[in-house]
């Protein structure tokens, strides 16, 4: 330690070193500095920008484009390939509403169940446990179209051999999505405390007992948000209905065992068509269906950031 | 008092108290049984693809020789003789992938460090949200967007007139297809990228604030790599998504084989090929009906390997930070 | 016999045998267990050389001690010492630890806790348990109270069960007209009187409660001393504790564990050292080391 006199001078010495050595380092360029700093800024914001502006711009253009269409015909009327001024989307709404309801059917039980044996059931140091995980991941990013072919050579055809009818296109869609479901209700399950299992075990209740009244009651916003997202991917998926028979003009209304017709198939079947009307009726769909799927995300996010910290 | 013996117990008045199960829980045992069926038909899933799409390619290749499939450049079905040299369709999907991924890569980035590292929390809230809408678009509506917006006012006007053919008068290109694309795969770029930095420990970063870096020196110097296997994860899983696209380059990129990567040429992605060929009224035992499965088979196994490689790049930087 | 005539015969004998025992250094495996007078005094547990072991490594090592009926018995010693995972044993809550192992003699009224046909579920019926944190499940007031009584089909007179309960936790006054109130309103000493009460209503046998007062401010951990004596009446109560004070405040008997370390000091775990009386145990301890211990000069 230095002596009392001699601190001074040097402190003084030390902190003139350390002010030296500073100005040293900033020195380097610092206007080149502060110009490349503000530049990268600059074209960080530009990046989020031109994707902000990406989906604006399609809100706006499918919104002037298909104003002209837009009526109650839209809705009830059934499509045409001859009459655009009188073509609507009625019966490929009913089909879309019909494939949603068989997801529901079969997503919700299925990915639920899926879910709580992962996340409560298995036993993680296993292989095929593990397996069935990156199995559930890839999934999640297998191409739809890869369903569509699982579709058409597994449940039009093949074992199940149920034809080009609603159903088989709502089976393909609900496989489709149940990776989807499977990981979400997964994060949600996981996110209820260990406590609350441990507090429901310590009072004598049963494995499933605890699972049933504590812990999927308590996961219940997590999983329906992660359901509703599954769905309205699935109501805009068209791809793979393409190949399990969602047929391009049906005049009726249809029935789970019937032919049918899906709404972003429709949109599809108009957009490929070069006339104006068609064009119009096209961007009047987009505009229906991103109406119900705007609203269906928003309901979602509204859920989750609702219940987000409970705990 | 004294413990009344093996299995029961008195205790104060009550009833004796047995530490046996009442009954054999056969309920308990028949809903994890259930249960783990639910889990196991995701694996069922999976092997139902392989054995779809095994059958069919076989058959397929009884008839077109492999070599002539993975090497031929001619992808021409409906002449006579039919030609299938897979890299015809392989070249549309790679064209119009590269674009795509050029677009979207720099602007997914970016928006990911600047939500990371820049945005203050307020802006973060409304951005991401937004971002997430944009990614649940339905891929037919950005396909139309692509056809009707992308490629009519924004490539034909600005492109350098006749440069690689020129744009003018084209109604399909893989350009149009690449941007369309792009703009569906900005998002998942964005928020897996962004979900990678936001788990770099803050001690790195004010380790190096404490050394004098600039915030950019911090963002690309310190948090980039840092993050570096979840931002790769993002992008081969975004290539992935890429490649396996439809509707988009259905309706924007066209259905016209071309082996080339020129980007204003229209094109047949693989993807599209399955679906304009696959629809209601093939025959099922024709060779179009096998050439799907064929080409579909190679869509799986190249989707499969880098959903595989993005799967254990996500686990690497979640084993790392978590 | 009455408690206090065990007590004293406890005391004196352990006295006695402490004095034998200061003349022989003190290893490591020994410790000080004073059972004199209490033979004839009902036990619930008889631990005979517990060991648990988490994936091979060991938590606790040669645990053997007696537990009581209708006695308070703390275990207190520094932490990592497994008075936790010592705890957990005995309803077996270690079995939802993968890998977790209990090794030894475990016997619950004599009967082996850990025998072939004994059931876990049925286990934590008869033994109950109080965590660490307050942790009420997500429900109303009444449903938390009325969960343990409705798996274990006990649905009649549901609301005098829950009444009961509550009044036992020395809660229903203060809950009493906002029963379907969200638990999660209450206050953290609330809540924890609320989770005693869960676990009274399912009327176990005995209830362990794992550093019950640890979360919670001086006046909610007063509340909840007195109601672990006046339990003590018709349940008999295990506790975890690294207070001090709290032991000697509310228990009649306490265990003292600490951290033991193998040569190389790379693995370490709790070994159970004196076991008495818990007034002897704070004025006249047997073992050097709990008087170090319970003297404020380790730990």
């Amino acid at each position: 330690m230095a002596e009392p006199g001699s601190a001074a001078p040097r402190t003084r010495l030390a902190t003139a070193g350390a002010k030296a050595t500073t100005q040293a380092m900033l020195r380097d360029q610092p206007r080149r500095d502060v110009i490349r700093n503000t530049a990268f800024a600059g074209l960080l914001l530009l990046a989020v920008s031109i994707a902000l502006a990406g989906l604006i711009a399609l809100l706006v253009q499918a919104f002037i484009k298909g104003a002209p269409a837009l009526s109650t015909d839209l809705i009830t009327n059934p499509p045409s390939s001859i009459y655009p001024e009188k073509a609507g989307f009625r019966t490929a709404i009913l089909g879309s509403l019909e494939l949603i309801a068989g997801v529901i059917l079969f997503v919700v039980p299925v990915g639920v169940g899926a879910a709580i044996y992962l996340e409560e059931y298995a036993d993680k140091t296993r292989w095929w446990n593990r397996m069935i995980e990156v199995n559930i991941q890839n999934l999640a990013a297998v191409p739809s179209i890869i369903y569509g072919i699982l579709g058409l050579a597994f449940i039009v055809r093949g074992p199940l051999d149920l034809g080009f009818i609603l159903i088989a296109g709502s089976l393909t869609l609900a496989l489709l999505v149940l990776p989807m479901v499977i990981i979400a209700a997964r994060e949600a399950i996981r996110a209820v405390p260990d406590s609350i299992r441990q507090g429901s075990l310590a009072l004598g209740a049963t494995k499933w007992q605890t699972v049933r009244s504590q812990v999927l009651p308590a996961s219940i916003p997590g999983i329906a948000t992660g359901v509703i997202l599954a769905v309205s991917r699935a109501l805009g998926e068209t791809a793979p209905l393409l190949l399990v028979g969602a047929t391009v003009f049906v005049t009726f209304d249809p029935t789970p065992f019937s032919d049918y017709s899906a709404l972003p198939v429709q949109i599809f079947n108009y957009a490929v068509q070069p006339q104006d009307e068609f064009q119009a009726l096209a961007a009047a769909g987009i505009i229906l269906m991103l109406v119900v799927l705007l609203a269906m995300n928003s309901f979602a996010i509204w859920l989750r950031n609702r219940y987000e910290q409970r705990w | 008092m004294e413990a009344t013996g093996i299995g029961a117990t008195e205790p104060a008045g009550g009833p004796p108290r047995r530490l046996q199960a009442p009954g054999r829980r056969y309920g308990e045992k028949a809903i994890q049984g259930l249960l783990a069926a639910c889990g196991i038909l995701s694996v069922v899933t999976t092997t139902a693809i392989v054995i779809s799409l095994i059958g069919p390619t076989i058959g397929f290749f009884e008839v077109v020789p492999v070599g002539d499939f993975l090497f031929g450049t001619e992808w021409t079905p409906q002449f006579e003789p039919p030609s299938f040299g897979v890299l015809g369709i392989v070249a549309g999907t790679l064209n119009v992938t590269l674009w795509g991924m050029l677009f979207a890569s720099p602007i997914g980035l970016g928006s990911a460090i600047y939500l990371s590292e820049y945005a203050r929390p307020r802006v973060r809230k409304t951005i991401k949200p937004v971002l997430e809408i944009l990614a649940g678009i339905p891929t037919v509506a950005i396909g139309f967007f692509a056809a009707s917006f992308i490629l009519p006012e924004i490539i034909q006007p600005l492109w350098p007139g006749e440069f690689l053919g020129g744009a003018v008068g084209k109604p399909f290109m893989a350009l149009a297809g690449g941007l369309g694309i792009g703009l569906m795969i900005v998002p998942i770029i964005a928020s897996i990228s962004e979900d990678a930095m936001s788990a770099v420990p803050n001690g790195l970063r004010e380790g190096a604030y404490a050394m004098g870096a600039t915030k950019m020196k911090v963002a690309t110097r310190v948090v980039f790599p840092a993050a570096l296997s979840g931002i790769v994860a993002s992008i081969v899983l975004a290539t992935s998504r890429a490649v396996g696209e439809t509707m988009i380059v259905l309706l924007a990129a066209g259905s016209t084989p071309n082996f080339t990567l020129n980007p204003v040429e229209a094109v047949q992605t693989m993807t599209a090929y399955i679906g304009v060929t696959a629809t209601g009224d093939i025959g099922t035992g024709t060779l179009d009906y096998k050439s799907v499965f064929a080409v579909g088979t190679v869509l799986f196994v190249l989707t499969l390997a880098m959903n595989l490689v993005s799967i254990s790049l996500v686990r690497k930087y979640r084993e790392v930070y978590e | 016999m009455t408690q206090d005539e065990s007590r004293t015969g406890t005391g004196r004998e352990a006295r006695e045998a402490a004095a034998e025992r200061a003349a022989i250094a003190v290893r490591p495996d020994e410790f000080h267990h004073s059972e004199a007078g209490s033979g004839a005094r009902e036990k619930v547990f008889e631990l005979k050389g517990i060991d648990v072991r988490y994936s091979g490594v060991a938590a606790v090592k040669g645990i053997s001690m007696d537990i009581h009926r209708k006695d308070v018995t703390a275990l207190i010693g520094p932490s990592g010492c497994g008075k936790s995972t010592l705890l957990r044993c005995l309803n077996r809550m270690n079995d939802l630890i993968p890998n977790a192992e209990v090794q030894g003699e475990l016997l619950y009224h004599g009967e082996d806790l850990y025998g072939p046909t004994v059931d876990p579920v049925q286990v934590r019926k008869l033994i109950g348990m109080v965590f660490q944190k307050p942790n009420p499940f997500p429900k109303s007031i009444y449903d938390n109270v009325a969960f343990g009584p409705r798996i274990l089909g006990r649905k009649d007179d549901l609301d005098a069960t829950v009444e009961h309960a509550l009044r036992g936790a020395a809660l229903w006054e203060e809950v009493k007209d906002r029963l379907e109130d969200n638990a999660f309103g209450l206050s953290g000493g609330q809540q924890q009187r609320l989770c005693i009460a869960r676990c009274i209503a399912v009327e176990p046998d005995v209830i362990l409660m794992d550093e019950p007062c640890s979360a919670l401010d001086p006046i909610s951990t007063g509340k909840i001393e007195d109601l672990m004596i006046a339990l003590k009446d018709e349940f008999s109560i295990v506790i975890v504790t690294h207070n001090m004070q709290q032991a000697a405040r509310v228990s009649d008997r306490t265990a003292f564990l600490m951290v033991e370390l193998d040569a190389d000091e790379q693995n370490r775990w709790g070994r159970l050292v004196e076991y008495d009386d818990t007034e002897k145990i704070f004025t006249n301890p047997a073992d050097q080391r709990t008087e170090d211990y319970v003297s404020g000069k380790v730990g």
